[in-house]
């Protein structure tokens, strides 16, 4: 087993609940997001969507459109921009098959079926209207039920199937047992700022305002997909307006957009319209989950056997990858996830903020609470009865776990002792239905693979830098505080460039592992700096540092100094000053190493507590307390952190009761392909929530003990909130969103 | 057929001619008059971050044509603050955190220097989270957002109290 990683640097920034430092930009309009820039002789460009599922154009009046005044270019499959390389080959992480004019086959509504480009928007729009696409349609196929299933070869990012134990001893092993089938809906990441690109060509270089999670990695997709060395890419991508997930990978539109402007020889941007958004830039996929449950005559878990049938499109594959959420985290003396593709005329699912495990928590904090009443054990004493030790079927120790500590502080906070353990019993003074439901929090505490570089100028102050990619998670200033404690520097004296692809590659923003991969980059890339002035002083015989010995020299507020005697000690600036003025840099990277994954389970976790109160006529609910307390190592910056576990809640809120995409099944369309009709929560549905976030150090877990929030806060969420509604009225609803009408028909 | 419009914009009277009368207001600022501080979010008003005050008004700037608003007086996220001196709506959504990702932020701060004026929800939270729930935050910063709101109304109410003191 791998030691403790020792932590030398004396946390100063970190830990504090410093304001974003992108805040002033942010409130005054300044900060600027892709399709805010506008270069010199600036065309638009509007993407025209199919209106069908499936089938294929027969014609569009191509004529009509290039007529109209204003429009520049006319592309479709007649004459469709051709790239370099292949849209149908899968040739890195994050490709996925994009649409881009190759053929006049249709197999998903709102796929691209042609790019107009004009000299202002209003003509763009126009020109796509004009357009009208006459089709020869087929029937879709958009529900689980309308196609065969197919055994896949991955779900989401990991394993299709997975099984620790004997399953079918399990199963005969069990005194008491649950069978039981939930479905999840397709959802829509629905960033406020759409999919957008300013596309800029010069020569064979290529510069594009785009929103992206992994800004550095992108270089090489669309130096791939243009035909260019990925050093002619630069992306500019200060600040994403929201990703989620979906703003990783290409997409078909801005791959158009990026080939006009080549063709044409100007500028071109492209915003996706909100409808637009339904279709070409990935989803969470619809699953139906198959969850069985058996219980000794003591209340231990014999089997946790999970299975999701998974929604993908007709020419590629994302498995939500659902029933993975089952590992790790219920000790079950059998473990089985597995899945089920099932190939369907809608775009192709992606990662969408916890891809798996919000729709596979959801399913299975709802069994463990069938499970617990069919015991006649409160739904948290049954939990505590199957605490997992040590990792379910691996017996892997995990690095840190104060789940223990998640429980007792949030069923404290919310008063959960005294629940009755019969539903539909409690009532509020007004004669509302008040029910009380939990569920665990689990999400993986992954690393990715970062570098940075840090300088120490000559004054003193420091920068550092690494294509990091802050969506609203606060890298710009939780990573600068990590960066500063590196550098023994205040904050305010750390300049951090990030946000370019020409920058040391800051790996992506996703899985809940940025602040840890590149805070661990910059931490490294600090230390560094820190380590190559202290040679410099040591050897400087003028310095009071001198014969000082490297390994006891520290940083602190600007000074080298002598660890244990701080008096002892000078100035960044006069040591640099002294050795020749010539600024300091240091260089670092961060990854996990592989025996230290396999040393280690590593999981931020936590506990939902939700209190839902419902009409018993109008069977209206209302979600009016949520506490969350999670432990999730190290907290860089408590208030942006909570802030991101708020928000994960609140999509849990969105999952249990809002969101949810309905195809009209004729045409298989989206019906409520908008903000109106795709209901997200909004200032009104956010009453009464709480996060506790519980102190837990993790010595195995990286450098900085940190393992992540940002998508934690959705599971364990979802099903505390569905259990609630059970509680309050006895109806058991097994498809989200929970509907009024399915608390009327009574499950 | 153009249009020419008058409109003055965070102070700054501009006249504009338009070839076209389908022009957005909020087009008209983003891609005209180059002001891109505020946002596109669904263009349909159903999400609110395109909100600005015409003549002390909150409105969707998505769903005004530009060639309405003739003779009007338009504030935007970027005339709140007078030089370095931030509305007291800004500092507070800074202070709560009262955003993530700052895409629907100019219009939830427009929005909410509109709903202060109003004078309908004072203080009262419960009334600020109605009064604020046109305006979508995906990223869910709503606690922070509300409690911006209601800082920002007691400091301007007790600043109002100190000028007429």
């Amino acid at each position: 087993m791998p030691d403790p990683i020792p932590m030398p640097t004396r946390f100063g920034s970190s830990g504090q609940p410093v304001t974003r430092r992108d805040g002033v930009a942010k409130v005054t309009g300044a900060a600027t997001f892709a399709a805010d820039n506008h270069p010199n002789g600036l065309l638009h460009a509007v993407y025209v969507p199919a209106t069908i599922a499936r089938g294929r154009v027969v014609s569009m009046d191509v004529a009509a459109a290039r007529a109209h005044p204003g429009v520049v270019e006319v592309y479709t499959p007649d004459n469709s921009l051709k790239l370099a390389g292949d849209p149908d080959a899968k040739p890195f992480m994050f490709a996925f098959r994009m649409h881009v004019l190759q053929t006049d086959r249709i197999a998903y509504a709102n796929q691209p079926i042609a790019l107009v480009v004009a000299e202002t928007i209003e003509a763009a729009n126009e020109g796509a209207r004009l357009l009208a696409p006459v089709y020869e349609a087929e029937t879709p196929r958009v529900t689980l039920d309308d196609a065969e299933g197919y055994k896949p070869e991955a779900a989401g990012f990991g394993a299709a199937e997975t099984v620790h134990g004997d399953v079918e001893a399990g199963h005969a092993a069990a005194a008491k047992s649950v069978d039981l089938t939930y479905e999840t809906p397709s959802q829509y990441h629905n960033a406020m700022e759409t999919h957008a690109v300013v596309a800029e060509w010069d020569g064979d270089r290529l510069t594009l305002d785009l929103p992206n999670q992994a800004i550095v990695m992108s270089k090489a997709a669309y130096g791939y997909y243009f035909g260019i060395p990925p050093q002619n890419v630069l992306i500019r991508s200060p600040y994403l307006g929201g990703g989620f997930g979906s703003k990783a990978m290409s997409h078909a539109p801005v791959m158009l957009a990026i080939a006009a402007a080549r063709a044409i020889g100007r500028p071109v941007k492209l915003m996706l319209r909100r409808d637009q958004m339904f279709g070409p830039v990935g989803h969470r996929g619809a699953t139906r989950q198959h969850i069985r449950i058996g219980i000794d005559g003591d209340a231990r878990m014999t089997v946790l056997d999970h299975h999701s049938l998974s929604a993908t499109s007709t020419f590629d594959d994302f498995i939500e990858p659902a029933a993975n959420a089952s590992q790790g985290l219920y000790d079950a003396g059998a473990l089985r996830s597995s899945h089920t593709g099932v190939r369907l005329d809608v775009g192709t699912p992606g990662p969408m903020r916890a891809p798996g495990e919000a729709s596979g928590s959801a399913v299975l904090e709802c069994a463990m609470d069938e499970m617990a009443e069919a015991a006649g054990m409160d739904p948290l004493e049954f939990r505590l009865k199957n605490y997992a030790e040590t990792e379910p079927g691996t017996g892997k120790p995990y690095s840190s776990k104060a789940l223990r500590e998640c429980y007792a502080q949030g069923a404290e906070h919310f008063g959960w002792a005294g629940r009755p353990l019969e539903a539909g019993t409690m009532r509020d003074e007004a004669g509302m239905l008040v029910g009380w439901g939990m569920g665990t929090a689990l999400f993986h505490a992954p690393m990715f693979a970062a570098e940075a570089r840090a300088t120490l100028r000559p004054d003193g102050t420091g920068l550092v830098e690494t294509g990091a990619a802050d969506m609203g998670q606060g890298a710009w200033t939780a990573l600068a505080q990590i960066a500063a404690d590196a550098l023994g520097l205040p904050l305010d004296k750390v300049e951090f460039r990030a946000g370019t692809s020409d920058l040391p590659d800051g790996g992506v923003a996703g899985g809940s592992g940025h602040t840890a991969t590149a805070g661990g980059a910059l931490h490294s890339a600090g230390m560094d700096a820190i380590a190559r002035l202290a040679e410099i002083a040591t050897a400087d015989p003028a310095s009071p540092l001198h014969g000082a010995g490297n390994a006891t020299i520290v940083a602190r507020d600007g000074r080298l100094v002598v660890e244990g005697d701080e008096e002892r000690g000078e100035d960044f600036a006069t040591i640099i000053a002294r050795a020749g003025g010539e600024a300091v840099v240091g260089t670092g990277g961060a990854s996990r190493p592989p025996e230290a994954g396999a040393a280690h389970a590593m999981y931020a976790h936590g506990a939902v507590f939700a209190e839902v109160k419902v009409d018993p006529e109008l069977y209206q609910m209302r979600v009016t307390r949520l506490v969350g307390a999670f432990a999730a190592g190290r907290i860089i910056n408590p208030k942006l952190a909570e802030s991101q576990l708020y928000g994960g809640m609140i999509w849990g809120l969105s999952f249990a009761l809002h969101e949810e995409a309905r195809h009209d099944r004729r045409t298989g369309r989206i019906v409520n392909g908008d903000l109106a009709g795709y209901h997200v929560p909004v200032n009104a549905d956010v009453t009464g929530f709480d996060v506790i976030t519980v102190h837990e150090d993790d010595p195995y877990v990286n450098a900085l003990g940190i393992k992540g929030v940002g998508e934690i806060g959705i599971t364990g969420t979802v099903g505390a909130i569905a259990n609630a509604i059970r509680h309050a009225t006895g109806t058991r609803v097994r498809r989200f969103p929970i509907r009024i009408e399915d608390l009327l028909a009574g499950g | 057929m153009s249009h020419s419009i008058s409109l003055t914009v965070n102070g700054a009277r501009h006249d504009v001619t338009l070839e076209d009368a389908r022009v957005t207001l909020l087009d008209l600022l983003r891609e005209r008059l180059q002001m891109p501080g505020t946002k596109k979010g669904c263009d349909r008003g159903q999400c609110g971050a395109c909100t600005v005050l015409v003549d002390g008004r909150r409105v969707n700037s998505c769903l005004t044509l530009a060639v309405t608003v003739d003779d009007s007086d338009i504030v935007t996220i970027e005339g709140l603050a007078e030089g370095d001196s931030l509305h007291p709506v800004q500092t507070a959504f800074i202070e709560h955190d009262g955003f993530q990702c700052g895409y629907c932020t100019p219009g939830q701060i427009m929005s909410a220097v509109g709903l202060i004026a109003e004078g309908h929800a004072g203080d009262d939270l419960e009334r600020i989270r109605e009064g604020m729930s046109g305006n979508i935050c995906r990223c869910s910063a709503y606690k922070g957002i509300a409690e911006a709101v209601q800082d920002a109304a007691r400091r301007m109410a007790a600043d109002e109290e100190r000028k007429s003191a």
